[in-house]
C-alpha cells in the first residue's frame, strides 16, 4: 500500500475534470458551492479581487476558515500557500487539506524557488502561463496545472492567452525532430525528459484547468472549448449579484460547453457579473501572473 | 500501446460484433474510461444526452465527484433514463463516484442517486486525499492481482443477498457485482491494466447475446 504516489496525486486531479472549483471565504459559501455542483472548493480569507483592492501582503488563510470549510462539505477542499512558502504548505498538509494551490494570488515568499512539491503526500496545483513554466512546475512535483489569468479582474483575456500559448507550444514540440528537442529544452528552461514526453504524447502529463478572470458561464465554456480540463472560479461567483444562480450556471455551462442554447438559457437574468478590470490599466507591479515563473 | 492481457480473457474475436459502450460524461475521468474500453475491444462514446443511451449496449459511470455527477444526472433526466436502461438488462459499471451513484443507500445522506445496486456505501471512507493510496488487489474472476488506485474512495459497507463480493481490502468490500451491475471503489481507468474493463465488456457481450 502506497500513499502520495504521483498516480494518486495526479489521479485526484483527473477526477476533477469537467468540473468547477470555486473560491469560498466561509462555511456558508462552501455549502452554496457544493449545492451548486462544485467539484471542489478553495478556502480563502479573501477572494482575489479583494486582495487586489486591499493591497499589502496576502498570506495563507487563517486555519480556522479552512477547518470550518472542511467541516461542512464532503467535496475536496483546497487552500492556497504563498509561492515558495514550504511551511504554509506543511501547515495546510497537517490540517488534511486535499490539495494545495501554490499561488501567485498571494504575495510570494520566495522570488527564486518554488516549494519542492515532490516531498509532500498531498498534491499541488500551480499556475503556468507557458509551457516552460508548466514543465518546471511538473518537475517540482505539481500534480495539476492551471492558467495564470490575471486574478480578480473578471477579464478572461489573460487565461485565454496562456491556454492558447501552452497548446500552441505543445503542437510545436510535437513537430520537432529529436535533435531540435535538446535546444528547445534549453530555450524553455525545462528538463529534456519531460519535453520528450510532450513530444511523444502531444499532451501534458497532468490536467490543466482554466483560472483567472472567469466571470460568466460563457467564459467558462470558452475555456473548455479551448481545451481546458475544467475551471477555477475565483471572485466571479461570490462577487456577483446572485452567487447561487451564478454558481449553478457556471457548472452547467462547463459540462455542456458545446450546447449554446443551454448556455443561453442558464445565462438569463443572472444579474450583474463582477465589474472587472481592463488589463492594460494595471501597472506591472499589480500583475500577479508575473510572479513565480 | 501494450495491452495487458491475462489468460482467460479474450478481447476481440474474429467475427464477433464490437460492443458499443457509453461513458457518462457529465463530469469526471471520462477520457480514461474511453481509452480503457477501447483497449478492451469495445467501441466507446462519451454520453452527455439521454437520447444517446438508445444506441448503447452498456454504460460506465466514471469517477469524479458523486455530488456533482448525481446533481447533473438529476438536472438532465439521467436518473430515470439510466434506470430504464438497466431495466432492459443492459450492464452498468460504476467506479468510485460511479459506485456511489449506483448504490441503494449512502451512509449519512438522505438521498441516494440511481438506487440500482442493493448495497450501502460510505463516501470518503478512507479519509481525505492524504490517505489516498494504490495497492495490488485480488479480484474474483481475474487471474492475477490488479493495481487498484483508491482516491478519496468509498467503501461498500453492506450488500444484499443478490450481490456477489468480488474483492475486499482489509476485510472491507471494494468490488461487487449484482447480475449485470458492476461496481469498484477504485480507479481501474487510471492504469494500463485493462482486465477489469475486459471483464465488463464480457458482461456486455453476454447481456447482448442473451437478448438476441
Amino acid at each position: 500500500m502506497e500513499t502520495g504516489t504521483s498516480r494518486v496525486k495526479r489521479g485526484m486531479a483527473e477526477m476533477q475534470k469537467g468540473g468547477v472549483i470555486m473560491d469560498v471565504m466561509n462555511a456558508e459559501q462552501a455549502k452554496v458551492a457544493e449545492a451548486a455542483g462544485a467539484t471542489a472548493v478553495m478556502a480563502l480569507e479573501r477572494v482575489p479581487s479583494d486582495i487586489r483592492a486591499a493591497g499589502g501582503v496576502a498570506r495563507m488563510a487563517d486555519p480556522t476558515i479552512v477547518e470550518e470549510v472542511m467541516k461542512v462539505v464532503s467535496i475536496p477542499v483546497m487552500a492556497k500557500a504563498r509561492i515558495g512558502h514550504y511551511v504554509e504548505a506543511k501547515v495546510l498538509e497537517s490540517m488534511g487539506v486535499d490539495y494545495i494551490d501554490e499561488s501567485e494570488v498571494l504575495t510570494p515568499a520566495d522570488e527564486v524557488f518554488h516549494i519542492s512539491k515532490n516531498e509532500f503526500t498531498i498534491p499541488f496545483v500551480c499556475g503556468a502561463k507557458d509551457l516552460g513554466e508548466a514543465l518546471r512546475r511538473i518537475q517540482e512535483g505539481a500534480a495539476m496545472l492551471r492558467t495564470k489569468g490575471e486574478p480578480g479582474t473578471g477579464n478572461i483575456v489573460e487565461a485565454v492567452r496562456h491556454l492558447r500559448l501552452i497548446n500552441g507550444q505543445i503542437r510545436k514540440v510535437q513537430g520537432l525532430s529529436k535533435d531540435e528537442l535538446y535546444n528547445e529544452a534549453k530555450v524553455l528552461g525545462v528538463p529534456y525528459d519531460l519535453l520528450l514526453q510532450i513530444h511523444e504524447t502531444g499532451k501534458l502529463p497532468v490536467v490543466n484547468f482554466a483560472a483567472g478572470g472567469v466571470a460568466t458561464p460563457s467564459d467558462a465554456a470558452l475555456m473548455m472549448h479551448l481545451g481546458a480540463d475544467g475551471v477555477f472560479v475565483g471572485s466571479g461567483i461570490f462577487k456577483s449579484d446572485s452567487p447561487e444562480k451564478f454558481a449553478r450556471a457556471i457548472v452547467e455551462a462547463t459540462t455542456h460547453y458545446q450546447d449554446y442554447k443551454l448556455i443561453a438559457e442558464v445565462s438569463k437574468n443572472l444579474g450583474t457579473p463582477m465589474k472587472g478590470i481592463e488589463i492594460s490599466k494595471l501597472d506591472s507591479s499589480q500583475r500577479m501572473q508575473d510572479r513565480g515563473i | 500501446m501494450q495491452i495487458h492481457c491475462a489468460a482467460g480473457f479474450s478481447f476481440v474475436k474474429e467475427g464477433e460484433s464490437v460492443m458499443k459502450i457509453g461513458v457518462l460524461a457529465l463530469q469526471g475521468a471520462v477520457a480514461e474510461h474511453i481509452r480503457s474500453l477501447e483497449a478492451a475491444g469495445a467501441e466507446a462514446v462519451a454520453v452527455k444526452r439521454v437520447e444517446q443511451l438508445d444506441e448503447l449496449e452498456g454504460l460506465v459511470i466514471p469517477g469524479g465527484e458523486s455530488t456533482t455527477i448525481g446533481k447533473l444526472m438529476r438536472n438532465y433526466g439521467f436518473i430515470d433514463a439510466v434506470r430504464q436502461f438497466a431495466g432492459q438488462g443492459k450492464p452498468l459499471f460504476g467506479t468510485c463516484a460511479g459506485l456511489i451513484v449506483l448504490a441503494e443507500e449512502i451512509e449519512g445522506q438522505e438521498e441516494a442517486h440511481l438506487r440500482l445496486m442493493d448495497m450501502t456505501v460510505a463516501r470518503n471512507a478512507f479519509g481525505r486525499q492524504r490517505e489516498s493510496f494504490e495497492t495490488d488487489l485480488d479480484v474474483k474472476g481475474i487471474d492475477e492481482p490488479i493495481r487498484a488506485v483508491f482516491i478519496r474512495a468509498p467503501l461498500i459497507k453492506k450488500v444484499g443477498k443478490d450481490v456477489d463480493v468480488l474483492s475486499t481490502y482489509n476485510d472491507e468490500i471494494v468490488t461487487a457485482r449484482q447480475g449485470h451491475l458492476l461496481a469498484a471503489s477504485y480507479h481501474p481507468e487510471l492504469t494500463d491494466d485493462y482486465r477489469l474493463h475486459a471483464y465488463f465488456v464480457d458482461m456486455v457481450k453476454e447481456a447482448a447475446a442473451s437478448k438476441a
